[in-house]
């Protein structure tokens, strides 16, 4: 998946180059973007508390996840009927735009199972959500200082069945959760609160 | 307010608006900065100011607002319920300040257009390049006999946030248990088309736990309304509400206009609403009135005979005054709705079209979003959102986008749109007042 992925950051790199940003009868990266800022904050900083930052997220990841939403493969409440107002080379413009944005940590409380989180994190989860979950070219959403109400409904989605997060990451989210329940969960939750 | 070749009027503006787009832009006199004037910071005028500055921090921009404090109205009827404080709902200006955004604290009385020049209560005058109208809303009093200005300091409206909404959550409160509410709602088009029965979600919330004999009669001039199956489904999930016999005595009682739901007049004293169907007697009243733009766009001639501004959708300039642009609820924009997210949305491409035009570029291809959030009860939220593109001269909505909360949503993912809601007010009201 994440090979896939980068062979389409550069596929996708080389379309922006061909279209432009300000061809008369189509929207720029900004106009585009801008719109976005009423639910994920100015420049896709999030206040909070639920709705997930996505400012400095990578291109690839960005226009993957506009494409699962709008085709209805990712579960959602309202992405998919947002994603379904665009075509691909709008979400190539809005990836440039957010992935240019500098990565925004959420301030928020810290529960009390963090360090217990980071040892679960560290044995299952960061071989691909490295240093925390804070690289955008690993490809898959931030995880250290995302808001944690997002994160929790993303994992309870996985879970339950309804996001397909890949048989790899399934494994390891699986293993997890039969040993230590809910409260395991919530302590990876904790682990990536605590993180800036 | 005349009529007199109002026609005329409009084509002489759209003949110089397009002569604008194409390049003729007035710069300042004299190599000075660029000056922008914007009439009303809430939404749209507090958006458009920060927006400018963001994408030309050469512009300058002066923001004159009424009021130090700006309360939104959405959310407000959570304050109703008693789910939360008035204060959550209050803003201030220094956000935008940080921004550069000059701030002055005084009433808009005139526009002069051809001088490019307005003017205040407080004898102050400003040039501007061009103008930014954002003035929000004002009411047709004359729609319903008996009610009035006056009369809404103690019967309300509640229709724009502050100390309205105060009233309103202190009249609910001391009504006895087993008491009346009547809300008169109000016809289209008119400021955020759920609202009126968001607010009576949120009172039978707060009836049915702590006043659960009383009842809620809607008086509407409409047959149905925005989210209707969403809102009337919600309300027999929660309210006892018979979706099959709407006028029926549950708690929540909805005459509609085909039952005689039209209100034509108010008798104060008895609390009284006359509609077709007959007389309503309320313990609270509440009467959303028939709207039309704020009064500065009266005053400037912006207004058309239907009481609101039409604009230009790619610049929202006005059809009738060059230089001078309306956005948020005054404006005609259809088909977005009158509401926060779209009065953002304008903005920010007015924003992109005003910059654009005083460096003497053409206004760049526009794009827009509305999405509406409606709490039921606590834990149960909807929505409404909506893409928008702008082709042959119009906004048209995105073919297959939008839409509303899918009726097969469960109880979890109706949660989610609380949870939505509340990160929505955290992010809007943070992209237009915040530093
Ligand atoms: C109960 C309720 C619930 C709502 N819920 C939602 C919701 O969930 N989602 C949503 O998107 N929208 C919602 N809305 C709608 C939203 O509040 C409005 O659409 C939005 O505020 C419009 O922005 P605006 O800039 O046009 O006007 P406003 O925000 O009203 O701003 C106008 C400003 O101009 C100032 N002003 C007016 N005239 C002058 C003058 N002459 N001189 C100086 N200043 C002046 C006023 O003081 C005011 O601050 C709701 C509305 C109500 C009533
Ligand atoms: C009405 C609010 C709203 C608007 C407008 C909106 N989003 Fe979202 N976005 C959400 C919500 C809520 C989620 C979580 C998924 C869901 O339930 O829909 C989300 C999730 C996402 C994600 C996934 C984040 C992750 O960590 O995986 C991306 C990417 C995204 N949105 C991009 C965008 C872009 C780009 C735009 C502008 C074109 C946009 N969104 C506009 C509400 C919104
Ligand atoms: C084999 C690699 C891999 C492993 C191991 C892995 N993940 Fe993931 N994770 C991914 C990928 C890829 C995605 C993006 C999936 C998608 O968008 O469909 C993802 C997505 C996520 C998301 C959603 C992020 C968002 O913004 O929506 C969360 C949360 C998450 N992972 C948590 C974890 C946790 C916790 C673990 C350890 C228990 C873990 N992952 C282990 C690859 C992995």
């Amino acid at each position: 998946m994440k090979n896939t992925q980068t062979l389409g950051v550069a596929l996708l790199i080389g379309s922006i180059a061909f279209s432009g940003a300000s061809i008369a009868g189509e929207a720029s990266a900004e106009a585009l973007s801008y719109t976005c800022a009423g639910c994920h904050g100015t420049n896709g900083a999030s206040g909070g508390p639920a709705m997930p930052s996505i400012a400095g997220m990578s291109l690839a990841y960005i226009v993957e996840s506009m494409k699962d939403f709008k085709s209805g493969e990712r579960v959602s409440t309202i992405m998919t009927r947002i994603a379904k107002g665009y075509d691909e080379d709008d979400f190539t413009k809005m990836g440039k735009f957010f992935s240019a944005q500098n990565r925004h940590s959420a301030n928020q409380s810290v529960g009390s199972m963090a360090k217990k989180g980071a040892k679960l994190h560290k044995d299952n989860c960061e071989k691909c959500h490295t240093e925390q979950g804070t690289v955008a070219e690993d490809d898959s959403g931030f995880l250290a200082g995302q808001w944690t109400p997002y994160l929790r409904y993303t994992l309870v989605d996985a879970l339950d069945g309804s996001h397909d997060m890949g048989k790899k990451m399934m494994k390891k989210l699986n293993k997890v959760h039969e040993k230590g329940g809910d409260q395991d969960i919530q302590a990876l939750l904790d682990y990536y609160a605590s993180l800036k | 307010m005349s009529n007199f070749s109002r026609r005329n009027f409009i084509k002489a503006g759209v003949a110089a608006g397009a002569v604008t787009a194409t390049g003729f832009t007035p710069f300042a006199i004299g190599g000075s900065k660029k000056q922008v004037v914007i009439v009303g910071g809430g939404m749209g005028g507090a958006t458009a100011a920060k927006y400018i500055r963001m994408m030309d921090s050469s512009v300058e921009v002066t923001l004159i607002e009424a009021n130090k404090d700006y309360y939104t109205c959405f959310l407000s009827n959570e304050v109703l319920s008693g789910e939360r404080t008035l204060d959550s709902l209050k803003f201030g200006y220094s956000g935008l300040e940080k921004h550069g955004v000059k701030v002055v604290f005084d009433y808009v009385s005139g526009i002069d257009a051809g001088k490019q020049m307005v003017n205040t209560k407080g004898g102050k005058s400003f040039k501007y390049d061009r103008c930014i109208v954002a003035p929000g809303i004002d009411f047709k009093w004359e729609t319903i006999e008996g009610y009035d200005a006056n009369e809404a300091e103690t019967t309300t409206h509640a229709w724009k946030a502050g100390s309205q909404t105060a009233t309103l959550r202190k009249q609910l409160e001391d009504m006895k248990n087993g008491g009346t509410f009547v809300m008169v709602a109000p016809p289209n088009p008119f400021r955020c088309p759920p609202g009126p029965y968001e607010r009576v979600s949120q009172i039978a919330h707060y009836f049915k736990q702590h006043k659960p004999k009383s009842k809620i009669i809607i008086l509407d001039p409409k047959a149905k309304f925005s989210k209707f199956g969403l809102f009337t489904s919600g309300w027999q999930r929660h309210y006892g509400f018979d979706p099959s016999n709407p006028t029926a005595a549950g708690m929540i009682s909805f005459v509609n206009s085909e039952n005689g739901g039209t209100a034509t007049a108010y008798d104060a004293k008895s609390k009284t609403v006359t509609a077709a169907a007959g007389k309503f007697k309320g313990d609270v009243v509440n009467i959303i009135p028939a709207q039309k733009a704020g009064a500065i766009a009266f005053g400037a001639g912006l207004a058309d005979d239907k009481g609101w501004c039409p604009t230009e959708g790619k610049t929202f300039e006005s059809s009738i005054h060059k230089n001078i642009h309306v956005i948020g609820d005054a404006a005609v924009a259809s088909p977005l709705p009158k509401s926060a997210y779209a009065a953002s949305s304008e903005a920010k491409v007015c924003a992109a079209a005003v910059v654009a035009l005083l460096n003497g570029k053409e206004a760049p291809h526009p794009t827009y979003v509305n999405t509406c959030y409606s709490i039921i009860a606590p834990g149960d939220g909807i929505s409404v959102a909506m893409v928008y593109d702008y082709k042959d001269g119009k906004i048209v909505k995105v073919e297959g986008s939008g839409g509303l909360t899918s009726t097969e949503f469960d109880a979890k993912l109706r949660a989610r749109e609380v949870e939505y809601a509340y990160s929505w007010f955290k992010n809007i009201t943070g992209d237009t007042f915040g530093g």
